[in-house]
């Protein structure tokens, strides 16, 4: 494989810094979610789900509405996933996809406010994976903006929410958080890894980044140090990256 | 009362729109996918492989474990907690023993053949789709078979004998309902699953099991469709 790298090129004949194609977008793919979507990088497929659910606000933020992120790894996706509690695997895919999403204000959770101290929206982005063929991260927080942009919210009667009947607002998404995680392996520094790639990886950094180039998130993963040089070079590659995956989110509606 | 018209004028005999299609998952052994108008599910084959831990394995014959899970938002009321359900522990087990007749775990000692169901959006007649899915990703991993398995909701609304509820007839409320999933080996006849809710006559149960076996000989017919569908599409590309 790093004999390989050394070329520039990957097992599968792609370049260090190139996605898998087709890259594809299926909004409006189950339709008992307020909004969903299934995307695919490569053979990666993941399902994204948003449920719209009401409840009472955190007693330290009484006018702000709240997101929830859920990722299963399913066992039918991938021969080493196991059935049970999900794993610190999964928990960490959520976590990023979280962090993504709420600390780029993607969403104005002043807008989820139903009644201020009383009743709020809560989101529920549950990320399913289908097929991983490698890079859940980056399909899930992809998946996980597609899926919000096709969300509709239900009507409420009185304070309970009435599934069957959706009104015309679409959720607001004010930011597009683009995560793109970028591996190491060797002196190497590549993006979207397939499974077998993953195994190998050193470090892996995933970057979201903002239109501006702001950055809102970061995660370090893997055992091997990196050093400032490194993680700024990774940085780079993560917002250039990101603008394809932009693009993308942007005209595929 | 009487039951008169269902949703989308559908023949009281008639199953909702099917769609099947095999070899979706790719990093599966066997997949497949089936759906029933609104209710549609995923199935995966891992195995025969290896079973741990090793006080599991049976040394005269292999195992076949099932389960199904509802996605988070595959219904349309609340969002569905993840983890497992008392109902979709019970569903798994009568799965299992749905599959079982058709297949010949002697081959397989110490070994399990695991199957792995997955429901995106669900409108009532979900194990039925789940098992029917199932059957086909069996066939897609290359198990030997006796016969497939097709699976179909019948039961009564008021005065009529219906072939695959959809929501509003499981929970009609003009008159009694009885919602009875049935799986069939489709070329021998034989039911392996038979559940029943609510209420109706052994002469009523008669007739609805007669148009679940006529149905699931519909439904292998799009099994099998399905499966060749993929054959022919794997010899066009040279493999």
């Amino acid at each position: 494989m790093i004999s390989l790298f050394e070329k520039g090129i990957r097992l599968d004949g792609r370049k260090l810094l190139e996605y898998r194609g087709p890259i594809s977008i299926q909004r409006g793919f189950t339709k008992t979610a307020e909004g969903s979507a299934k995307v695919t990088l490569g053979e990666t497929e993941v399902i994204v789900g948003v449920k719209m659910e009401v409840g009472a606000p955190y007693p330290d933020s009484p006018g702000d509405g709240t997101i929830m992120v859920g990722a299963e790894l399913l066992p039918l996706s991938n021969p080493q996933f196991e059935l049970g509690p999900p794993g610190i695997q999964a928990i960490e895919l959520a976590r990023i996809v979280d962090r993504g999403i709420r600390e780029s204000k993607a969403l104005d959770f002043k807008k989820l406010c139903i009644r201020e101290g009383e009743l709020v929206w809560i989101v529920s982005i549950d990320v399913c994976s289908l097929n991983d063929a490698g890079n859940l991260f980056d399909a899930s927080s992809f998946g996980a903006l597609a899926a919000l942009q096709d969300t509709v919210l239900p009507k409420l009667d009185g304070d309970k929410v009435n599934y069957k009947d959706k009104t015309k607002n679409h959720l607001v998404l004010e930011a597009l958080p683009i995560s793109v995680t970028v591996c190491k392996i060797g002196n190497h520094l590549f993006v979207d890894p397939s499974t077998e790639e993953e195994e190998f990886i050193d470090a892996r950094l995933t970057v979201a980044s903002l239109e501006n180039g702001d950055l809102c998130a970061l995660q370090k993963g893997g055992e091997t140090p990196l050093t400032a040089e490194e993680i700024q070079a990774m940085i780079t590659i993560g917002i250039e990256q990101g603008k394809m995956l932009r693009k993308l989110l942007l005209e595929k509606r | 009362m009487v039951y008169k018209t269902r949703l989308e004028n559908r023949g009281f005999d008639q199953a909702r729109p099917m769609e099947a299609k095999v070899g979706v998952i790719k990093r599966a052994d066997g997949s497949a996918f089936f759906r029933f108008g609104h209710t549609w599910a995923y199935a995966a084959v891992y195995g025969p492989r290896n079973l741990y831990p090793k006080f599991l394995q049976d040394p005269s014959k292999g195992i076949l474990r099932c389960n199904y899970n509802m996605m988070p938002f595959s219904s349309v009321g609340e969002r569905v907690r993840p983890g497992g359900s008392r109902r979709s522990k019970e569903i798994s087990m009568v799965t299992q023993k749905a599959l079982l007749p058709v297949l010949d775990l002697d081959e397989f000692p110490n070994s399990v053949i695991d199957v792995f169901i997955e429901l995106p959006e669900t409108e009532a007649g979900s194990r039925c789709a789940g098992i029917t899915a199932a059957a086909m990703a069996l066939a897609d991993a290359g198990l030997r078979m006796k016969d497939l398995v097709a699976a179909v909701s019948v039961g009564r609304v008021d005065d009529k004998i219906v072939v695959d509820l959809d929501y509003s007839e499981e929970s009609y409320e003009g008159g009694p309902v009885a919602d009875i999933p049935v799986a069939v080996m489709p070329n021998s006849g034989k039911i392996t699953l038979l559940q029943m809710d609510g209420i109706i006559s052994p002469e009523q149960l008669s007739k609805a099991i007669g148009m679940a076996k006529a149905t699931c000989v519909k439904i292998a017919e799009v099994q099998r469709a399905a499966l060749k569908e993929k054959y022919k599409a794997s010899e066009n590309n040279g493999q």
